[in-house]
């Protein structure tokens, strides 16, 4: 079995996701911290939430990118160890939704990904916010994805 | 010999970005500068581009907690231009949804405090309780924070009376939750000590910096604004501003979680006393002219301004968020204080960055970090620790330090 492949199984055992809220209005993030939380408890399946990209599998994106955050974005996507995967968590990460007109958007999430990595593996949960069991599905979805 | 800290802007534990510049000397924190807008969204001008109808469900994304305060309060400043007096039913279900909304967003609060200071087991049960919350706002208006329903000149959607019996029920349950939580925090000899004294707020202080909501009703200044200016249905319901004079974090606490109760009672004889009639006062044209909006939002008192040129969309709409005039405190609540109480302190007066930074300055993202947010997190856990320790206490928590 080649080592890529044993890492991705390894990876799907208890994903690691770093949380990044790019600029969005909170609501994604809350319905985030929501799955952490008695009701939902992602935990159960190994998923947790750190406090540094390097220790991460999962970089998660909430929000549109603004001017501001960018670069930090970038950096973070690219500080993390692969094999790697970035889930777009609501409308906005997905496709900006109403922020498509905005001055200070940077540009779709998964272009500004993209453009440091070519071969970036996103999934998308659309939703405004999508609810906890959307992006526990989401997750389960990656998670399927990967090897 | 003095010392800056950089924390952020991104952190583990606050959800979004904000970055600190902590000048310290040895422990203890001797200047502390804030720099924001990495989530400049430029709503402002978004709203400028839609029509009156539009605009509340757009000003419904400027915060996901505080998401009927923008589009109520929005209502307010047209209803102000246009002299116009909202149909009774609709003033009560605006009532409903802001208080519902209230309870929601001080649950969360107190969760995220009992986190800051390590007491997991709070923010477990805050966040367990807030879920039948949501739900209950699901009921009535169909999804659990974004309502869509304030409208200029009433609200677009009846609330389904059938719901109203399950949302009763829910909301007896959550009266002894609150209760107990409220009772666990207060009694709790280690959090007493925790919090006290920490961060403290003078009345004159908070005078100085204009401090709205909470954060100055903790301080000892009964502002709020259902009860300076009323509007919705709060003047023909029985309620009462929660005050406490210390000022420091412990009150901070102690009114919000008072203030839940106050809440529940409120949504409950909103729901009693619902009027029938009409629920909004069908199409408006707005005319010329400028207005203004007040609205108590859960941080405090929230400000919208719109002017019209007569045509079918706001030539002007400027927001200013309660924790646009909070966040400044920072500098009298936390110089003097040890770092290990700047990440509580910080807290204390739950700022919101979403709803600041529309018009926040971009300064440069750059520059090296010495100490992380999650070690301050730590050093604030750890002061908990000692506390328990000192009082001879099993600490109840999980104290995962590290």
């Amino acid at each position: 079995m080649a080592i890529s492949t044993l890492l991705l199984r390894a990876l799907k055992k208890s994903p690691w996701v770093f949380h990044v809220g790019t600029s969005g209005c909170n609501n994604c993030d809350i319905e985030i911290a929501d799955c952490m939380t008695p009701r939902f408890d992602v935990e159960r399946f190994g998923v947790r939430l750190v406090g540094s990209p390097r220790h991460a599998d999962v970089l998660l994106l909430s929000g549109p990118i603004s001017r501001g955050c960018r670069r930090a974005v970038q950096e973070a996507y690219l500080q993390m160890p692969a094999p790697k995967v970035v889930l777009l968590v609501g409308t906005c990460a997905c496709s900006m939704g109403i922020y498509r007109d905005a001055y200070s958007v940077a540009g779709p999430a998964d272009q500004v990904i993209l453009e440091v990595d070519r071969n970036a593996r996103l999934v998308y949960v659309p939703g405004c916010p999508p609810k906890p069991e959307t992006i526990i599905a989401g997750v389960v979805k990656l998670l399927e994805a990967l090897a | 010999m003095a010392h800056v800290i950089r924390i952020g802007p991104y952190h583990p534990l606050q959800e979004e970005p904000a970055s600190f510049l902590l000048t310290v000397e040895g422990e203890r924190v001797i200047d502390i500068d804030v720099q924001l807008g990495y989530i400049h969204k430029g709503l402002e001008r978004l709203a400028e581009q839609r029509t009156y109808d539009m605009v509340p469900l757009l000003l419904e994304r400027i915060c996901g907690i505080c998401s009927a305060t923008h589009s109520i309060n929005f209502c307010h400043a047209v209803e102000d231009i246009l002299g116009l007096a909202v149909p009774p039913r609709a003033r009560y279900i605006r009532t409903i949804v802001g208080e519902l909304e209230r309870i929601h967003s001080h649950l969360l609060w107190v969760g995220l405090a009992g986190h800051f200071i390590g007491y997991e087991t709070v923010f477990m049960w805050a966040w367990k309780y807030r879920e039948p919350v949501l739900d209950m706002y699901e009921q009535l208006t169909g999804h659990r924070q974004n309502s869509a329903l304030p409208q200029v000149g009433g609200v677009r959607r009846d609330l389904p009376e059938q719901a109203f019996p399950e949302v009763r029920r829910t909301l007896d349950a959550l009266d002894g939750q609150v209760e107990m939580l409220t009772g666990a925090v207060l009694d709790d000899p280690v959090l007493a000590a925790r919090l006290s004294g920490v961060g403290v707020l003078t009345a004159e202080q908070a005078l100085a910096y204009g401090v709205v909501g909470p954060t100055a009703r903790a301080s000892g200044l009964a502002t709020d604004v259902r009860a300076d200016e009323p509007y919705a249905a709060y003047p023909e319901l029985d309620w009462k501003v929660i005050t406490r004079s210390e000022g420091d974090v412990f009150a901070k606490a102690v009114v919000r979680l008072l203030e839940l109760k106050e809440s529940i009672g409120l949504v409950r004889q909103a729901m009693e006393k619902l009027p029938p009639g009409p629920i909004n006062a069908g199409p408006l044209h707005v005319p010329r002219g400028e207005g203004i909006g007040r609205y108590e939002a859960p941080r405090g008192e929230d400000v919208h301004y719109v002017r019209s040129n007569g045509t079918n969309m706001p030539e002007r709409v400027k927001v200013r968020a309660p924790s646009y005039v909070n966040i400044p405190s920072f500098r009298a609540s936390c110089i003097g204080q040890t770092i290990s109480d700047v990440t509580l302190t910080l807290a204390a007066c739950d700022p919101c960055y979403s709803c600041t930074e529309r018009m926040a300055v971009v300064r440069d993202a750059g520059g090296g970090s010495e100490i992380t947010f999650s070690d301050l997190v730590r050093l604030g856990r750890e002061k908990t620790l000692r506390i328990a320790r000192e009082l001879g206490r099993k600490p109840d928590l999980d104290l995962e330090i590290g």
